[in-house]
């Protein structure tokens, strides 16, 4: 039994192992540079997993050696090899990035504590992504989020208004899961099994009321976890006010996760051939998609605090993502897919450009923003390019997805679907404006809170940021990695559910 | 000497080097406009390669990545990227020597930007130029709206800001919202976005279906930086710039790439034939021709020089919509030398307009009586300049509007030539009486022979106060060229004249 035969298990089980042992270091560095080091080979990890898996196929693994569908299976394919090594990506990034903003926003008796949770929301997001197991998904969406609403309650520091922020969230991400546990049930009722190769296999041909109801159930759950117009209430505070650092990393990671386990379950479990499916996709998804699109980029236009703004503007890009989903064609999988991973580059470095402006300034609210080309000129830079790329210019990651989505709505016959997605990306042009306008043409404030020398944000946090600005440019040059491997991961699941042969 | 096909990359990685340098030297001036200037005759040396081996028959071409797997961002020149090349690089030279007198005489902060942002627009100016494909044209369309955006702002004051936010959501909005879609939607019906003579569409559209239209449109407003009314604001808007700026990028580079992809779409994706065929193009024909007439009404009414400069450049732009939506042979020989013609004598109108505000601080047609007979080198180059956009022979802008009109016959449209009549006679009305007054009537009384301002830099020779040499010079260099295009039409035609081979 080799190393390597061990390798699917290991995401999971690395970052799980080494959590409980933060705790027993000292608050100081060590805490950090353990999660920091768990990250780093996580990645490494997820990499080899995804290469292989682009080479040799769907890796199955078999947890305890229990044969599925009894035991539980870790099942990678393309698709979650793809935000797996997302989900490692951007945490390889943000945890050597959060140390500095950390240790500033945080009680510092509170640091070791803080990374055990950081390391437990990572494996939750890991874990949600690898198993082959329904019941497994709903294990790790709550292990994750646990985590997660720890993380937004240690914000309380900076602002009290993260404790309600964080007890929202807790309220309902607990309704979505517990909509999704109870959905899981039904479909167990109706076909014996957990295992999700399994379930898509007895549930081909059902069309029962239980069925339906068990979809609407997982439907809606995973919904308030996606922030799914209307269901999107919980985000923009909890992106506000949590920490800096927390923000860049779960608004990069966690509502993808989550729009991967509604493609897992619309395109895998129940799969295109399911009646329901197609209403829901027109009727439910497409609809909400566009409304979510449009509703929270207008709302973002208007926030004066720059962290609300990139979370309003998180509930519209996932529009764009459920949009992409719900044409039910091969194309409109990849584009999502392909926004998925794209979207995390972009919205993980604009929030982590914001972390450095609260690091030096305290604020993120507008007016810290005034002038900051002079004043940080890299941080400032990089907020520049990543909008950029959140609007959609050429050379961008951003350009390629959308891209990806108008060829789709193109080629599915809705050319309306394009006008609409590019209408929505000009709200974009609009909100991303206003702060490229206060940081390149506002003198740098003289007096009020935001006077005074203010010096670069420090090395250990510009030069992740700036990785990660550049990978927004390398992955807009260079696609294989992103549009190649979720075109080859939509064509699997496509193929897989009936749909496009 | 450089092979054609290295030429082209090398004319994008030129100005992309001068930027570097600018930057490195921005702690000394003379080193830096040195590095700007050395850029620009290299660039020209460049250009004029790939001009000649065009001449030649080559088609040189370098793919430079690719990005998705039929979507390369390619190059490949053709006798009117060539021709475009070589007017924005030229006048890019002598927009440098003019922006080095003007800037200086002017004091102007944050000179190393200006100079840096110029050096980026000039590359995408170059890649619009020499695109192969609607993609790679694209792409450097957005850059070039995104790199002359800290032109438009330079100033930076309240007014600034808004000319610059009405210049970035003007061209934003329609690339984004018309232009983007309609590539993929050529792209999803075709499968390529390759420029191709005679057009790619044909084939796999219904030719009188209103498809054709529609997408036309697409592109005829999409491309925002043709100023196609009611696409236009952003152009008197972004006029709060520096006159250098205005001079180079709202006479040459900008308005320049926006008819210049017009003409590009229609000749290389739509095809001459298919739109004469479908008939798509007479709706915009009218709304092209409209423009041109109404802001020629809106540029009699303007008093601010610069403004009455911007509004007749709207409607020197849509001669060249004009001419590509008359979807007929000598209609595209006319926009494609309103292109060149246009440049030369709106970046002379430009430019000296920068050097009367440098050197008497005046921006109102309505301050200029008499100042001619102080500033003849100006006016007189002025003077050449207008006669050049009206169409008055012997200047090189009559061209155009003759072959404009032969287009305008063939494709029976008379109601079009008629419309040319009027919008000349307006452009005598609201051009050529400034250097009249400046020349013929006398100065207001309280004006005479009070000092203006206290710059060193000015030329003050017997009674003449002309603006700093740097800033006269040029100007009289581009209306000398006005003049001598007259003469060279011919060769220019010839060259041009590959153009005209897809339509039967």
């Amino acid at each position: 039994m080799s190393l390597l035969s061990q390798l699917p298990v290991l995401p999971v089980v690395l970052p799980l192992v080494a959590a409980p042992l933060t705790i027993l270091m000292p608050n100081g560095r060590a805490p950090w540079a353990w999660a920091t080091l768990i990250a780093w080979i996580t990645f490494g990890i997820c990499l080899t997993l995804l290469i292989e898996v682009a080479a040799n196929g769907v890796i199955s693994y078999e947890l305890g050696d229990w044969a599925p569908p009894v035991g539980i299976e870790y099942r990678i394919d393309l698709a979650n090899a793809i935000v797996l090594a997302l989900v490692s990506g951007i945490a390889a990034v943000v945890f050597p990035f959060a140390f500095e903003s950390i240790k500033k926003e945080i009680d510092g008796r509170q640091l070791s504590n803080f990374y055990c949770a950081l390391l437990v929301c990572f494996t939750g997001l890991l874990g949600v992504t690898i198993t082959g197991d329904a019941f497994n998904v709903f294990v790790f969406l709550e292990i994750s989020s646990l985590s997660t609403y720890a993380m937004i309650a240690l914000g309380a520091r900076a602002d009290r208004r993260a404790l309600t922020a964080a007890f929202n969230y807790l309220v309902m991400g607990t309704i979505g899961a517990t909509f999704f546990v109870i959905g899981i049930g039904l479909l167990y009722q109706a076909t014996g099994t957990l295992n999700i190769a399994d379930l898509a296999e007895r549930l081909s041909g059902q069309d029962n009321r239980m069925v339906q109801a068990g979809f609407a159930f997982i439907l809606v759950g995973v919904g308030l976890k996606v922030a799914m117009f209307p269901m999107h209430l919980w985000l923009p505070d909890a992106y506000t006010y949590a920490p800096s650092a927390v923000s860049a990393f779960i608004a990069a990671t966690a509502t993808k996760v989550a729009v991967y386990v509604l493609v897992r379950f619309s395109y895998t479990v129940f799969g295109l051939d399911f009646a329901f499916m197609q209403q829901a996709f027109t009727f439910v998804l497409l609809p909400l998609g566009v409304i979510g699109m449009f509703a929270a980029s207008i709302v973002a236009v208007f926030q004066e605090d720059v962290k609300r703004m990139l979370a309003y503007s998180s509930v519209g890009q996932i529009g764009y993502i459920l949009l992409g989903l719900a044409l039910g064609t091969q194309l409109g999988l990849s584009a999502a897919l392909v926004h998925v991973v794209n979207h995390g580059l972009m919205k993980g470095a604009l929030f982590m450009a914001v972390a450095c402006v609260v690091y030096r300034l305290g604020s993120h609210q507008g007016g810290a923003f005034e002038g900051l080309a002079r004043r940080m000129p890299f941080t400032a830079g990089a907020f520049i390019v990543a909008g950029l790329s959140l609007i959609g210019v050429p050379l961008t990651v951003g350009f390629i997805s959308k891209w990806y989505l108008l060829n789709a709505a193109f080629e599915a016959g809705h050319a309306w679907a394009a006008f609409l997605i590019v209408a929505s990306s000009f709200v974009a042009v609009i909100y991303v404006g206003r702060i490229v306008e206060l940081m390149l043409l506002r003198p740098v404030p003289t007096e009020g809170p935001y006077a005074g020398e203010i010096k670069e944000a420090p090395l250990s946090m510009i030069v992740p940021l700036w990785i990660l600005v550049a990978a927004n440019i390398y992955f807009g040059l260079r696609i294989e990695f992103t549009g190649g491997l979720a075109s080859k991961a939509a064509e699997v699941l496509t193929f897989g559910s009936g749909g496009a042969l | 000497m450089i092979s054609p096909g290295l030429a082209i990359p090398l004319s994008l990685a030129v100005p992309v080097v001068g930027f570097v340098a600018i930057w490195l030297l921005g702690k000394a001036p003379n080193l830096r406009e040195a590095a700007t200037i050395l850029t620009g005759i290299i660039l020209l040396g460049l250009t004029i390669t790939v001009f000649l081996a065009v001449g030649e028959g080559q088609s040189p071409g370098y793919v430079l990545l690719n990005v998705f797997p039929d979507l390369p961002i390619a190059f490949r020149a053709e006798p009117l990227g060539a021709m475009f090349a070589v007017i924005a690089s030229g006048l890019w030279l002598v927009n440098s020597v003019y922006s080095i007198g003007y800037m200086r005489g002017h004091n102007e902060p944050n000179q190393t930007r200006f100079y840096m942002s110029f050096a980026i627009a000039i590359a995408s100016a170059m890649g619009v130029a020499y695109s192969a494909n609607l993609f790679t044209l694209f792409i450097f369309y957005e850059v070039l709206t995104l790199s002359t955006f800290p032109l438009v702002t330079h100033k930076g004051d309240a007014n600034a800001r808004r000319g610059g936010r009405i210049y970035l959501g003007v061209l934003m909005g329609t690339s984004i919202g018309l232009l983007l879609p309609a590539v993929a939607w050529v792209y999803a019906l075709t499968g390529t976005t390759d420029f191709e003579l005679g057009g790619i569409l044909a084939r796999h559209v219904d030719e009188t279906g209103p498809l054709v239209g529609v997408l036309l449109g697409l592109f005829a407003f999409g491309i925002g930086k043709a100023a196609l009314m009611p696409a236009h604001p952003w152009l008197p808007n972004a006029m709060v710039a520096p006159t250098p700026v205005s001079a180079f990028l709202h006479a040459v580079a900008v308005v320049k790439a926006g008819v210049f992809s017009v003409l590009k779409v229609v000749i290389y994706i739509f095809g001459i034939d298919l739109l004469q065929v479908s008939g798509a193009a007479e709706p915009y024909m009218w709304i092209a021709g409209g423009s041109i007439l109404l802001a020629s009404a809106i540029a009699m009414h303007k008093d601010n020089l610069k403004a009455r400069l911007a509004y007749s450049t709207v409607s020197q732009l849509s001669y060249v919509t004009l001419g590509a939506m008359l979807a007929t042979q000598m209609g595209i020989m006319g926009g494609a030398m309103q292109i060149a013609m246009h440049a030369l004598g709106k970046m002379t109108l430009f430019m000296c307009a920068g050097a009367i505000y440098v050197a008497a601080h005046k921006t109102l047609v309505s301050e200029l009586r008499g100042l001619g007979r102080v500033m003849p080198f100006t006016f007189g180059a002025f003077f050449l300049g207008a006669m050049s956009i009206i169409g008055l022979p012997p200047m090189g802008g009559s061209w155009p509007k003759f072959f404009l009109m032969l287009g305008a016959a063939d494709a029976g449209q008379l109601a079009m030539i008629v419309a040319l009549m009027i919008s000349s006679v307006l452009n005598v009305i609201y051009l050529l009486s400034i250097p009249i007054q400046a020349f013929y009537m006398s100065p207001d009384t309280d004006e005479t022979g009070r000092a203006q301002g206290g710059n060193g830099a000015l030329v003050q020779w017997g009674n003449l106060k002309e603006a700093p040499l740097l800033c006269v010079l040029p100007p009289v260099v581009t209306a000398l060229g006005a003049l001598a295009l007259f003469f060279f039409a011919n060769p220019l035609y010839d060259y041009l004249a590959p153009l005209m081979g897809g339509a039967g």
